[in-house]
């Protein structure tokens, strides 16, 4: 039986029930409960004076490197990483290794994340081993829990694999995640092409090499009426496809990450591996179109494409170091800086990252409606705090944020109505 | 009276590592050139070694194979007496699988005072001075910067023409994948003059406004009335990158040729940073001409580097 809460003096955000009110929240048994329900046994009172209360966030694009790179992460670090952040869930990617393509693989995942922080949804691939070649068994995977597909970190070069990709993962009402890209154009490249590459002598990737297979894609979920979503958008020209896109009613979601609107290539300059990421940070002009496209529905979600390396894969020559950053604990203070700017509001800051990842994946969240499960997050948007090497919770460190001081953090996140994080320590976390 | 040319005697050269011409100031560069010309009569000498640097340990840790500049350090270093050690990237842990660090920290553990490094990947020297104490030159760092081949390009004209400013100073060939043009171009536009730049779309990266230079539409925009005109060794391909058809092409379309330069100033300089492909860059009447400056380059070479050895053992 578990715990009863209620949370006192919240400021409780809830857009898809149209709520945004001062007050209390009571959970019981897991559960949300109804205004005047009462607990049955004892309840625990925390007060959240000065807090948020919104439905737990839901990070659509991770890599928890488990099974294979565990040295990099596993499940239960990089979940632990997630609650600390304010994830109640999160969506991980199928580059392990093996390649998660096959049920038994699916399976192996769900069991390890019985022991996490952070519920775990498994995106299966779409081809065997993502080499591009011929469908993995979406039928196997949906059974065994897949939420979505994805050859994310590879993408998909051949257009009829996409398309039958496409077509064949809608027969299991499953939702393509594509990362959008043109490798023949990047090849060479290890950073956004322009004029800080020229100035640190590294061969760029084009902006172009995002847009081609963003149009391509859209292209096919146009003509064959399946929805596709795009990973981690980056350019001015990705994002006006979409927009049109949607405006002539295709089926196309997409998402960014917060390196995209909080950093440019600039980030680079010193040779900095914990910028180097593909797609690559851009230029000034496309980190305010990615703003911009947050603020008007062009993009429907905020996914941090968490990738955890160690210093083996980052303290190397920028040429030969791996793409990627963590993101899990530095997403929500970087998305609220741009409600603290004004560019989006914080009924779109939970659409952004709860409600409509909830929505692309088809998964339970993103709502504090009576009666479901209590998946819950309690947001202190004043709250400063240094991101630092020594408070970093992931087993990894690369991060570009190392060393800056942000606004804004979890401070209670709650999965089933059990306290997966608590900042002050008031309440027991779930140990493992 | 003073004319800010004077500035230099009293100049503070503080740079503990040589990383790039981005990182000098005008003030400096001109400081490094004069350091240089003095040590340039130390080569014509019958005894070419003074002890400015005996006692000193200097390694040269070449990643990228390198007879040129690797000779010329070794050179530069012994003129001043210290004691040089090569490690190739044949003869180095680097075959084996050992990190750029892991080399770095065993270097670093026998105290050399200098380490010059010349590497494929482009901020390696950079990254090299955070494990390191020794003071750290670049000697060619992937598609950056080779800042005293840069240096030396700018004593030769300025050997030659007695100053920098104001002079139309035109680069022809691969600038995209050219550390060369690189220093080149930040250091020339750094000392006021006019850089110019053309090639085939395919090697000239974007922004390089922004470096200084002004790409030019056509060889004869580039070469009229040009002060000097620098010629690149030209790669055909790179990583299967199809950057040019032939040779025959580029030597058609880019190659400067004696009737090229007729468009030039009469007293232009012909440079090369070498080796030349003959033929397809430049054309082999124009390297042996009476322009070209090219062996006084290499002879430059060593004399910037020994300024360089000089400046950053704390010497001004
Ligand atoms: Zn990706």
């Amino acid at each position: 039986m578990s715990q009863s809460w209620l949370l006192k003096n919240g400021r409780i955000i809830d857009p898809q029930n149209g709520v945004d009110r001062q007050g209390d929240l009571l959970v019981v048994h897991g559960t949300v409960a109804g205004p005047g329900e009462a607990a049955t046994d004892e309840v625990r009172e925390i007060d959240v004076q000065g807090c948020w209360i919104v439905p737990g966030l839901i990070d659509m694009h991770v890599h928890l490197r488990e099974p294979g790179e565990e040295y990099k992460e596993d499940i239960v670090s990089g979940t632990r990483a997630a609650a600390a952040g304010g994830f109640t869930a999160v969506a991980c990617m199928p580059n392990t290794r093996p390649v998660n393509d096959g049920m038994a693989v699916t399976i192996l995942i769900l069991q390890r994340a019985r022991d996490g922080f952070a519920r775990v949804y498994p995106v299966g691939a779409i081809s065997k081993s993502s080499r591009g070649e011929s469908l993995a068994e979406f039928g196997d995977m949906k059974a065994a829990g897949v939420v979505a597909l994805s050859d994310d970190g590879r993408p998909v070069r051949d257009s009829q694999l996409m398309r039958r990709a496409l077509e064949y993962a809608g027969d299991y009402g499953l939702r393509v995640i594509s990362h959008s890209e043109e490798q023949a154009l990047g090849r060479h490249g290890v950073m956004n092409e322009g004029v800080v590459s020229t100035s640190l002598g590294l061969m760029g990737i084009p902006t172009a090499a995002e847009s081609i297979m963003v149009y391509r894609d859209i292209a096919l979920a146009e003509y064959t009426g399946k929805p596709v979503h795009i990973a981690h958008v980056s350019t001015i020209m990705s994002l006006d496809l979409i927009r049109s896109a949607k405006a002539r009613g295709v089926r196309v979601t997409a998402e960014t990450a917060p390196h995209y609107f909080t950093l440019t290539d600039e980030a680079v300059a010193g040779y900095n591996t914990n910028a180097k990421m593909n797609p690559p940070l851009r230029s000034e002009p496309d980190r305010l179109a990615v703003c911009e496209a947050l603020a008007d529905g062009t993009l429907d979600a905020v996914a941090t494409d968490h990738a955890p390396h160690s210093t083996l894969e980052k303290e190397v020559e920028f040429d030969l170091a791996a793409n990627g950053i963590i993101g899990l604990e530095t997403s929500v203070p970087l998305t609220l800086a741009l409600v603290r700017q004004g560019l989006i509001d914080e009924k779109r800051f939970v659409e952004l990252l709860s409600v409509n990842p909830a929505g692309i994946l088809g998964v339970t969240g993103g709502s504090l409606a009576t009666g479901v499960p209590a998946d819950l997050t309690v947001i202190n948007p004043a709250l400063e705090f240094d991101y630092t090497q020594d408070t970093v919770v992931s087993r990894s460190r690369n991060s570009p944020f190392l060393g800056w001081r942000l606004q804004g953090r979890a401070v209670l996140t709650m999965v089933d109505g059990r306290v997966m994080y608590d900042l002050n320590q008031r309440c027991e976390q779930r140990s493992s | 009276m003073n004319s800010g040319k004077t500035m230099t005697t009293g100049c503070h050269f503080s740079h503990k590592h040589i990383l790039g011409i981005e990182h000098l100031s005008a003030e400096h560069i001109d400081h490094i050139l004069q350091t240089a010309e003095s040590f340039k009569e130390i080569s014509g000498r019958s005894i070419k070694k003074v002890p400015t640097l005996r006692g000193r340990t200097i390694v040269n840790l070449f990643f990228e194979p390198s007879t040129r500049t690797r000779l010329s350090f070794e050179i530069a270093a012994k003129r001043m007496s210290a004691d040089t050690f090569n490690i190739s990237a044949s003869t180095s842990s680097a075959t084996k699988g050992e990190t750029l660090i892991d080399t770095a920290r065993n270097i670093s553990a026998m105290h050399p005072d200098i380490i010059i490094i010349r590497h494929s990947c482009s901020g390696a020297p950079e990254m090299l001075t955070r494990y390191v104490r020794a003071s750290v030159i670049n000697a060619g760092d992937g598609t950056h910067e080779h800042p005293s081949q840069g240096l030396l390009d700018m004593m030769t004209v300025r050997e030659h023409k007695g100053r920098l400013d104001g002079l139309k100073i035109t680069i022809i060939g691969d600038i995209l994948h050219s550390r060369v043009a690189h220093s080149d171009i930040i250091g020339f536009a750094r000392m006021g003059s006019r850089v110019f730049v053309y090639g085939p779309a395919t090697l000239i990266p974007v922004g390089l406004e922004k470096l200084g230079a002004v790409v030019c539409g056509s060889l004869e925009e580039a070469v009229r009335d040009a002060d000097v005109v620098m010629t690149l060794r030209i790669q055909k391909e790179r990583q299967s990158d199809p950057l040019l058809p032939t040779f025959r092409e580029y030597a058609q379309s880019y190659g400067v040729t004696r009737e090229i330069m007729a468009l030039a100033r009469d007293d232009a300089l012909v440079m090369h940073p070498g080796p030349i492909n003959r033929g397809v860059e430049l054309m082999p009447d124009v390297a042996d001409s009476s322009q070209s400056v090219i062996l006084d380059q290499v002879t430059n070479g060593v004399a910037v580097r020994m300024a360089l050895l000089y400046l950053v053992m704390g010497n001004t």
